[in-house]
């Protein structure tokens, strides 16, 4: 009850929104703050490590030194701070150029499955009838598949490699945008500002781009950011499975498998790379609800099964 | 309601359809001729063009496409290229032990999130909220090839509490007939045989329950919040109904909706993370069958395999679709 009435007391006042966006984040509640720096700061040390991971990684991620496999993380003294993997390569050079690589393939999948699907949905919402048919019946079919499973096969037959790998990832991932934007398109192509501009002799792609589109931006962004989440969990399965990027690229995922055979005698190869993963897809995710929060309170539940 | 699955069975068929197609189709955009990749360097062309000619690639494709969906129909996928055995006999082996990794895994994720799910709803912002709401951001984050793995180096590697790979011992185990250990021997009674396999299976299952019970738990919560300020929880109260039954009775039977839609979305990426996840805990499944089949490009293994999984997604759907019905008399077809 407190927070409605909170709400409703500063939609009232006409200098609310003002205030709101001097004080930076001081309107979110305490939580929510919470949300936002903890999810901000680990994205953003992610962001950096992938940009200038070659000038601070202390090895060649590739760089064996068959004299120096397993060695354990020490902390002073050596150079490994994370151990080395068993063929000598530096664990802690590896999870940083792994960094690049998850962030570019999330990145890529995240924005090519957006332009496809808010594409497809806002030309399925906005045209409808056979249009609208059809796209809907590819997104069927694309469903029907359980997740992960359609990216496996596409790998299975098509081989390993960075474009397929996208390819994969991307199958799936773009039906989430295309059912919510073809739905927010069904509605906003009724309202009056689009009915006004048609009448002022607008085409329909004039429409979609100009006015259908920019209210979609909002809702996208949500998406994508789960998008980005579930894609780096994905991407790290596939390399898990051997099925990812080449084996000469280092990714958490491949990591992760090395990790697994030396289990019982080296845990750090294992627990590394891992606790990368979750913390960037934990980082992600709390961004994630916080951006869902902040810009769109009706998307709450449909956005947590993304 | 009748009238309703029918024609929601119908247009199954179509998409079905299309899946096969589309599997097809992908195999065949393979790089590289698959009796040449099977064999190996060392035969002579004579044979190769003899193993084309025994697996129908010398065919053209639609002939192809409608052999394989004729006998498909029929239950026969075709023979795996590295064992020589039928790949329905295959799958059919393998299958119970999924089959009981995945419900063990719902069992585990429904008995520990919708509890966990009301108790934070009903008590919003309380310290169980935030527990709670902490966890389920922790499964959701969580990859779950890397939970099975810090788990066996934990329980397995570090306290010797569980057994780190396999589904039962050799010896203990009591009959493996119908490939549910665990039912088969609960019936027969034989608890040490019981005991065994659900320590296998305890690691894998929780594995693979995790992110489910992240995702149901926060599910269950904005469900339960949303329906702890209707009416007519208001006059169950009023007239003297005890919290406890409050929510079990009128909240949570009523929240349930969002619930099993969720229950039922989840179960898709519970059977792709059971692939995962068989591979860690080297669990004889369909997934650890499909990632051999998949190191080893055995084809008709791989696309038997896809179909079996798209067909238990698309019943699993109907199912749940039909349950909509069952449990909320106000819904109609």
């Amino acid at each position: 009850m407190e927070s409605l009435t909170q709400e409703s007391a500063t939609s009232r006042s006409p200098a609310a929104p003002d205030t709101g966006r001097h004080n930076g984040l001081a309107w979110l509640r305490p939580w929510m703050r919470v949300k936002v720096y903890v999810g901000g700061f680990i994205v953003m040390i992610l962001v950096v490590v992938g940009i200038v991971g070659p000038l601070i990684a202390p090895h060649n991620p590739n760089a064996q030194q068959l004299r120096l496999t397993l060695q354990a993380p020490q902390w002073f003294g050596s150079s490994h701070f994370l151990g080395t993997d068993n063929l000598g390569r530096d664990v802690l050079s590896r999870i940083i150029y792994g960094a690049r690589v998850s962030l570019l393939v999330a990145l890529a999948v995240v924005v090519i499955s957006g332009c496809v699907g808010v594409t497809l949905g806002a030309v399925s919402g906005y045209f409808g009838g056979k249009v609208d048919f059809a796209i809907q019946k590819l997104v069927e079919v694309m469903w029907a598949f359980p997740p992960l499973l359609l990216a496996i096969a596409i790998l299975a037959f098509l081989g390993q490699g960075l474009f397929n790998l996208i390819l994969a990832l991307v199958a799936q991932r773009w039906i989430q945008y295309c059912r919510v934007v073809r739905g927010q398109a069904l509605s906003l192509r009724t309202r009056d500002f689009v009915t006004a501009t048609r009448a002022l002799g607008a085409s329909d792609s004039a429409i979609i781009w100009r006015h259908i589109l920019p209210n979609l931006i909002q809702i996208s962004m949500v998406i994508g950011t789960f998008a980005m989440a579930s894609a780096i969990i994905s991407e790290a399965s596939l390399s898990f499975l051997g099925l990812g990027v080449p084996p000469d690229i280092p990714t958490w995922g491949t990591m992760l498998a090395d990790g697994r055979i030396y289990i019982s005698t080296a845990w750090w190869l294992a627990l590394f790379p891992g606790l990368c993963i979750f913390f960037t897809v934990l980082g992600i995710n709390l961004l994630g609800d916080a951006l869902r929060d902040i810009l769109d309170p009706r998307l709450k539940r449909a956005g947590s099964s993304i | 309601m009748t009238r309703y699955l029918v024609r929601r069975l119908l247009g199954t068929v179509p998409v079905f359809l299309l899946i096969t197609l589309l599997v097809f189709l992908l195999l065949h955009a393979a790089p590289g001729d698959p009796a040449a990749l099977l064999l190996s360097d060392a035969t002579s062309e004579a044979d190769v063009i003899e193993a084309r000619q025994r697996w129908g690639l010398d065919q053209p494709l639609h002939i192809q496409y409608w052999k394989f969906l004729a006998a498909a129909v029929t239950g026969d996928l075709g023979k795996s290229f590295r064992l020589a055995q039928p790949v329905s006999e295959l799958i059919a082996v393998r299958l119970p032990a999924t089959i009981e990794l995945a419900t063990f895994s719902i069992l585990i994720a429904v008995t520990l999130a919708i509890p966990l799910g009301v108790w934070a709803g009903a008590k919003p912002n309380s310290w169980v909220d935030n527990l709670g709401t902490s966890f389920g951001l922790f499964g959701i984050s969580m990859p779950n090839f890397w939970l099975g793995i810090m788990l066996i180096l934990l329980l397995a590697g570090s306290f010797h509490i569980l057994p780190s790979a396999g589904r039962s011992t050799y010896g203990i185990a009591g009959s493996q007939e119908t490939g549910f250990y665990l039912l088969e021997n609960a019936l027969q009674g034989n608890w040490p045989a019981v005991k065994d396999a659900l320590m296998y299976m305890a690691m894998p299952a929780f594995a693979l329950g995790a992110n489910m019970i992240g995702i149901l738990m926060r599910v269950t919560r904005s469900s339960v919040l949303e329906v702890m300020h209707e009416e007519y929880v208001v006059t169950a109260r009023a007239k003297g109904v005890a919290e406890q039954g409050v929510l079990w009775r009128h909240v949570l039977s009523n929240a349930l909706i969002p619930i099993i839609t969720v229950v039922g979305l989840e179960l898709g990426t519970l059977l792709s993370g059971s692939i995962i996840v068989e591979t860690v805990f080297a669990w004889p499944g369909m997934g650890s069958l499909l990632i051999t089949g998949v190191t080893s490009r055995d084809y008709p293994l791989i696309m038997g395999l896809v179909l079996m999984y798209t067909v238990a997604f698309v019943t699993i759907n109907l199912v749940i679709d039909a349950l909509y019905g069952i449990i909320d008399p106000r819904i109609r077809y």
